[in-house]
């Protein structure tokens, strides 16, 4: 009954529908890429602006702001199911709760990814940067999007309907996330030429994070979400 | 053949109860109107039928499935509608949008789900033009109009109505009659919740009357006392 | 394990129970207390500082007093991971067999276990400072580990805190509970490999001597916190038992009374007169 076609299919209708409430409401657009260009810029004033620091520190103050940025953008996602009676009539209609996670977290993957390259364009304009390696830095970015949707799909799912719901996320995935920043920061650093470290190592690490809490997510999110 | 049997059901929401102890049987075909008063527990025994909360002890049995097991709760989702309080509708995407994910999202082909939507969108009269309409721009009565051709989509075979004509216009109200009509003449079970005692009585439903939980009044069809 | 029972038997009317102990956990605790005693002699007396001589310069280095935390530390850590890893068994157990005993028990060995990472930290910390000569180390693996893992634990016990159905939330903090410890792993590897590019030459726990009287001293460590561990679990349980009880007692009382709840007893309640279905 559930095979690989149909939750394949079941999912794809599920980003399919989260990114098409995006495009209409425009949440990510409007309000959480402009936070994360905003947290750039506060770095800077927080760092005494000079273009070498900056540039040194780049990395790692990417992808704190990336992180951060996701939560809200985690947050907006489970948020989508939680208001009108949605979720009841998800729980409703027979999708299984594995299409339901890959879509979601493929939906958020997308606006992840959009939200990485402006900023990116953030520090090249704002902290100077140049980019050496333009492969590495895609690939890295996109498999660390991974593992920071995959994460946030499953932690978002569980804080959900719960009391003190969003100040819960952050505490619970960070932590988890804890390797992912490590390595994106170290693959990065080899990207944009900052310090001499085996990037793509780190993304080989980047991508084992990534393949294991889809893995889990995907496993675990039909606790969450069914009875 | 019996669609729902409950026996001595006990339910809780959180550490509540709200269901005592409820014996109920509902043949194929039957209407059962369910009234009494506010927090008796009409909303959660239609809850406990779709399959969406689990039984803490007690019988139920639901078009086959037993409830108190995980699998048969999911089994017997698909195979029944609920029409809640809220809509269950996406309130930014279009009524079109939502229409055409919820059908997709029972297991339908692109086509045919088309096709049904279409079919259920002029029988519950609702404008062409609304299609292209994000749902938080609808009344209250055009979104439960949209709600309830959503469900007819899926052509379930019981159908759980929590306060239909809640929020409907004169024509609203008349369309909900006939479709419950409808669907008993299709061979389907419908279950209302209602305080709109006069109009529900038009249909000849069986009265089921519930307090504090349990059944008060009104007979079980299988002659057995109630609480 | 022995077979547990499936849920605390409901507590009898007028029961009241004011200790957790009995008579195998007090002689639990008073050799805990003999044995910490002990080892605090030992540890802190008793063995000789880590001094070692040059070879070549034939100045003394070493950790010197410091090495007296590590008899705590070192069990402490141990102490840690087991509790942590009871932790996921139990929230193994929630989501397979989902009794409430496995779910008092990962709740039990979460808190227990959190208690005893904050203080490897600090002892840690305590330890780290003559050594390094900072507070904090962000070069130390294990620390750094640990400390991630705290705060993954410091998450599951916020969420066990939340309101909201105790089966959601129990089901939900079991998953906390396993995709952290499913977690760390990459935690520890991404750590060390991340110290390994800063090339830190760190003093660790690898260059002791442990021999004799040193030896000794840790093995009681181990043995003394274990017991110690053992002892505040056992009380955790119980006391998560007893509200379970009290809980499964309180929603029986309330199914109860909602049955009670018809128009006719509503009524003859509100003019005083007992119904004939109360169990009063």
């Amino acid at each position: 009954m559930n095979t690989l076609r149909t939750v394949l299919r079941d999912a794809r209708l599920v980003a399919a529908r989260d990114l098409r409430i995006e495009a209409r409401s425009r949440v990510v657009i409007d309000q959480i890429l402009p936070f994360a260009v905003l947290v750039l810029v506060l770095f800077g004033f927080a760092l005494d602006a000079d273009h070498r620091t900056l540039r040194t520190f780049a990395p790692g103050l990417f992808w704190v702001t990336v992180l951060l940025s996701a939560l809200l953008a985690i947050q907006r996602s489970a948020s989508l199911d939680s208001a009108d009676g949605t979720g009841t009539a998800l729980r409703m209609s027979g999708l299984s709760p594995v299409a339901r996670y890959l879509g979601r977290a493929a939906a958020v993957l997308v606006q992840l990814l959009v939200l990485e390259v402006v900023l990116v364009g953030g520090l090249v304009v704002l902290y100077g940067v140049s980019v050496e390696e333009w492969f590495l830095l895609v690939v890295a970015g996109v498999v660390a999007g991974v593992a920071v949707a995959a994460a946030g799909t499953l932690y978002g799912a569980l804080a959900s309907g719960l009391g003190a719901r969003q100040t819960l996320l952050p505490i619970l995935v960070l932590p988890v996330l804890a390797p992912v920043l490590i390595g994106a920061t170290r693959a990065f650093d080899d990207a944009l030429g900052v310090a001499a470290v085996d990037g793509w190592a780190w993304t080989g690490l980047l991508a084992v994070a990534a393949l294991v809490l889809t893995v889990v997510g995907a496993s675990v999110h039909g606790v969450l979400v069914e009875d | 053949m019996s669609v729902v049997e409950l026996r001595a059901a006990v339910a809780l929401l959180g550490r509540f109860p709200a269901l005592s102890g409820v014996d109920l049987m509902i043949h194929a075909g039957e209407t059962v109107l369910l009234r009494g008063p506010n927090g008796a527990g009409k909303t959660t025994v239609l809850h406990l039928c779709a399959g969406l909360l689990r039984p803490e002890s007690g019988g139920v049995r639901v078009l086959d499935h037993d409830l108190t097991e995980v699998a048969g709760r999911r089994s017997v989702r698909r195979r029944v509608a609920l029409l809640g309080h809220a809509t269950g509708l996406y309130d930014d995407l279009t009524v079109g949008e939502n229409l055409r994910f919820w059908a997709r999202a029972a297991g339908l082909s692109a086509a045919e789900a088309d096709r049904r939507t279409d079919e259920a969108r002029s029988r519950l009269e609702v404008p062409v033009r609304l299609l292209d309409q994000p749902v938080h721009t609808l009344s209250a009565g055009q979104r439960r109009r949209t709600s309830l051709a959503a469900l007819v989509v899926r052509r379930p075979e019981l159908w759980l109505l929590d306060e239909p004509h809640a929020g409907l216009d004169q024509r609203g109200r008349d369309l909900v009659d006939v479709l419950i009509g409808d669907a008993v003449a299709a061979g389907g079970t419908v279950v209302v919740s209602s305080h709109e005692l006069d109009r529900v009585a038009a249909l000849s439903p069986r009265t089921v009357t519930l307090a504090g939980g349990a059944v008060v009044d009104g007979p079980s069809t299988d002659g057995g006392a109630p609480q | 394990m022995a077979e547990e029972p499936m849920s605390p038997a409901p507590l009898p009317e007028g029961t009241a129970r004011d200790t957790t102990g009995s008579r195998g956990s007090r002689l639990l605790g008073v050799l805990t207390l003999v044995g910490l005693v002990v080892l605090g002699v030992l540890a802190f007396v008793l063995t000789d500082p880590d001094v070692r001589i040059h070879p070549s310069t034939g100045a003394e280095f070493g950790q010197f007093d410091a090495v007296r935390m590590l008899y705590v530390h070192v069990p402490l850590a141990v102490m840690t991971y087991l509790a942590y890893g009871l932790c996921a068994v139990a929230s193994l157990g929630v989501l397979i067999r989902r009794t409430p005993w496995w779910d008092v028990m990962a709740h039990a060995a979460a808190e227990v276990g959190t208690v005893f990472c904050g203080l490897v930290l600090v002892t840690g910390s305590i330890w780290g400072r003559p050594v390094w000569n900072t507070w904090w180390e962000w070069g130390d693996v294990r620390l750094m580990t640990t400390l991630v893992l705290f705060l993954m634990f410091a998450g599951y016990l916020a969420l066990r805190r939340t309101t909201g159905d105790p089966r959601t939330v129990s089901r939900r903090a079991a998953v906390v509970a396993l995709v952290a410890v499913l977690d760390l792993p990459l935690v520890n590897r991404s750590v060390e490999w991340w110290e390994n590019r800063t090339l830190h030459q760190q003093s660790t726990l690898g260059d002791l001597k442990i021999e004799d009287l040193t030896l000794f001293t840790l093995m009681l460590g181990f043995l003394v916190l274990g017991m110690a561990m053992a002892w505040l679990l056992l009380h955790r349980f119980r006391v998560g038992w007893l509200e379970q009880a009290a809980l499964d007692h309180s929603v029986a009382a309330a199914i109860a009374e909602r049955r009670g709840e018809t128009p006719d007893n509503e009524l003859r309640r509100a003019v005083g007169d007992p119904s004939p279905g109360d169990p009063s």
